[in-house]
Parts: C-alpha cells; sequence; structure tokens
C-alpha cells in the first residue's frame, strides 16, 4: 500500500463516520458540525484525486456558506426533533437500511465485475488554471445557465421568505 | 500510485447510500434536506474519481455546477422550510398530514 493509498483510505474513514454520526445525531447542531468534518474529509479526498481548485471550492461553498446556512435556520428555526424510542425508531431505520444494504450489495458486485477498474489510478494534478481555461473556453454556456439558476433561486427564495406587509406575527397553531 | 477506481467509486456509493438512508428514516425536513446534500457531495467525488481516472477535466468542471446546483437548492429549500414553519408551526415530516381521511 503506499502513501498516497493510505492516505485514501484514511480519509474515506473519517469521512464515513462523520457521515454517519451526522445522520444519527437528534440535535441538529451537533449533525450539522459533523458534516462540516465530513466535507472537510471530501475536500481532501478532491484534492488527492487530483483536483486542488474543487477542494477549496468545497471548503468555501459546502463547508461555508451552505453549513452556515443550515445553522442559521435551525438556530432561527429552533425545531424540536420528535423523540422515536425503540419500535417507533426500528420502523423508521429498517426500511431504509435494508434498502440501502441492498443497493450496496449490488453496487459492490457490479463494480467488482468490471473490466479495467482494478488498476490503481495514476496520480495527477490539474492546475487552477487549466481549470478555469477549460471551464471558460468550452463551457462557458453552462457557466451562464448556472448564474442564472443562482438568480432564479435568490429570486425564489427571497419571495417565500417575505412577509405580508400588515399581516401581524401570530404564535404558530399546535396541530393534534 | 492511488487507489483503484472502484474504490473511490464504492467510497462514493457508500456515502451516497447514507445520504439517502438519512433522507428517507428522518422526519425531520432539515435532515432530509442535510441527507440531500450528502448525496450530492457523494455524486461530485464519482466524478472527480472519474476525472482522474480518464484525464478529462470535464468531471471537476461538472463538479463545481453541482455546487451551484446544491447552493440553490439550499436556498429555495430552506426557504421553503421556513415558510411552512410558519404556515403549520412544524418541521415534522409526519405532521402534515392534512389530506389524511
Amino acid at each position: 500500500m503506499t502513501f498516497y493509498a493510505a492516505i485514501f483510505y484514511l480519509l474515506g474513514l473519517v469521512t464515513v463516520a462523520a457521515t454517519v454520526m451526522a445522520i444519527t445525531r437528534t440535535n441538529l447542531v451537533h449533525a450539522v458540525v459533523y458534516l462540516v468534518v465530513s466535507f472537510f474529509g471530501t475536500a481532501l479526498l478532491f484534492y488527492l484525486l487530483g483536483a486542488p481548485f474543487v477542494a477549496i471550492l468545497e471548503v468555501i461553498i459546502y463547508a461555508g456558506a451552505i453549513m452556515v446556512l443550515f445553522l442559521f435556520i435551525i438556530m432561527m428555526l429552533r425545531p424540536e426533533e420528535p423523540r422515536e424510542k425503540g419500535r417507533a425508531a426500528l420502523r423508521q431505520w429498517l426500511p431504509a437500511l435494508v434498502l440501502a444494504g441492498i443497493t450496496l450489495a449490488g453496487m459492490i458486485l457490479l463494480i467488482a465485475a468490471a473490466s479495467g477498474s482494478a488498476a490503481p489510478l495514476a496520480a495527477a494534478m490539474a492546475s487552477p488554471l487549466e481549470f478555469g481555461r477549460a471551464l471558460y473556453e468550452r463551457h462557458w454556456f453552462a457557466v451562464e445557465v448556472a448564474s442564472f439558476l443562482l438568480f432564479v433561486a435568490l429570486v425564489g427564495a427571497l419571495y417565500l421568505g417575505r412577509r405580508e406587509a400588515g399581516a401581524e406575527m401570530t404564535p404558530p397553531k399546535e396541530q393534534p | 500510485m492511488i487507489v483503484p477506481y472502484s474504490h473511490v467509486l464504492i467510497l462514493a456509493g457508500l456515502l451516497f447510500l447514507l445520504g439517502a438512508v438519512c433522507a428517507l428514516a428522518r422526519r425531520n425536513l432539515i435532515m432530509i434536506l442535510i441527507g440531500v446534500e450528502v448525496m450530492l457531495n457523494a455524486a461530485g467525488l464519482a466524478l472527480i474519481g472519474a476525472s482522474l481516472k480518464w484525464r478529462q477535466l470535464e468531471g471537476q468542471i461538472f463538479v463545481i455546477f453541482i455546487m451551484a446546483v446544491a447552493a440553490a437548492e439550499v436556498a429555495v429549500g430552506l426557504a421553503l422550510i421556513v415558510y411552512s414553519q410558519r404556515r403549520t408551526g412544524t418541521l415534522n415530516a409526519d405532521r402534515y398530514n392534512l389530506l389524511k381521511g
């Protein structure tokens, strides 16, 4: 096992463990912080796989912007997590875990059966300069479409988040 | 030499399935959105690995667009969550049973 392979497996273990911790927490703030660890691990994996610029963007956008947005909304809404123990929790988690297990087994069989996937990847690095040139020379239209998508998302979020003029703040109705 | 591409794919698939389990099994709307984020991230990992295997920059470029879509999805999704919290007072997905007979 080479040095790079050892780092890959270590980072993969950290990422999977942090994600498992994130999706099983009942406290949402803890879940988001574990998810930040998971995204840092993924960013290092990106760097290892030859994408340093995307690794930086992963830290800035995912671990920075998106997770801070999640934290902001969680602290603003202060949602109560429904506590489910024993049978109810099992009934909720069991179908999802069974489906995931079947899918994972099928996926591993398919990947193992594919030819040519066992050869190790050679290390390479795409510099930000090459990356930017490829992005803006060959895919400039997709960049425009993505910026338009972000604009539409901004307008949609503003529309959904506005309060009607004159509407008083009513305490949330308790549902049975 | 790094690991074989199949190991990268298995790691990405494992992360994707963790996100799918989160989106399926959790009842909190915010956790469902977090599951979708984990799934998008796992797809990005598989694309980066493919970009290295075939020495094409298109894989990395596609990850940039995945990030743009994820940011847009989170902005609109969280706005919808705030809106539904204001309308119904809860974030529990099981409580949205207004149409139940």
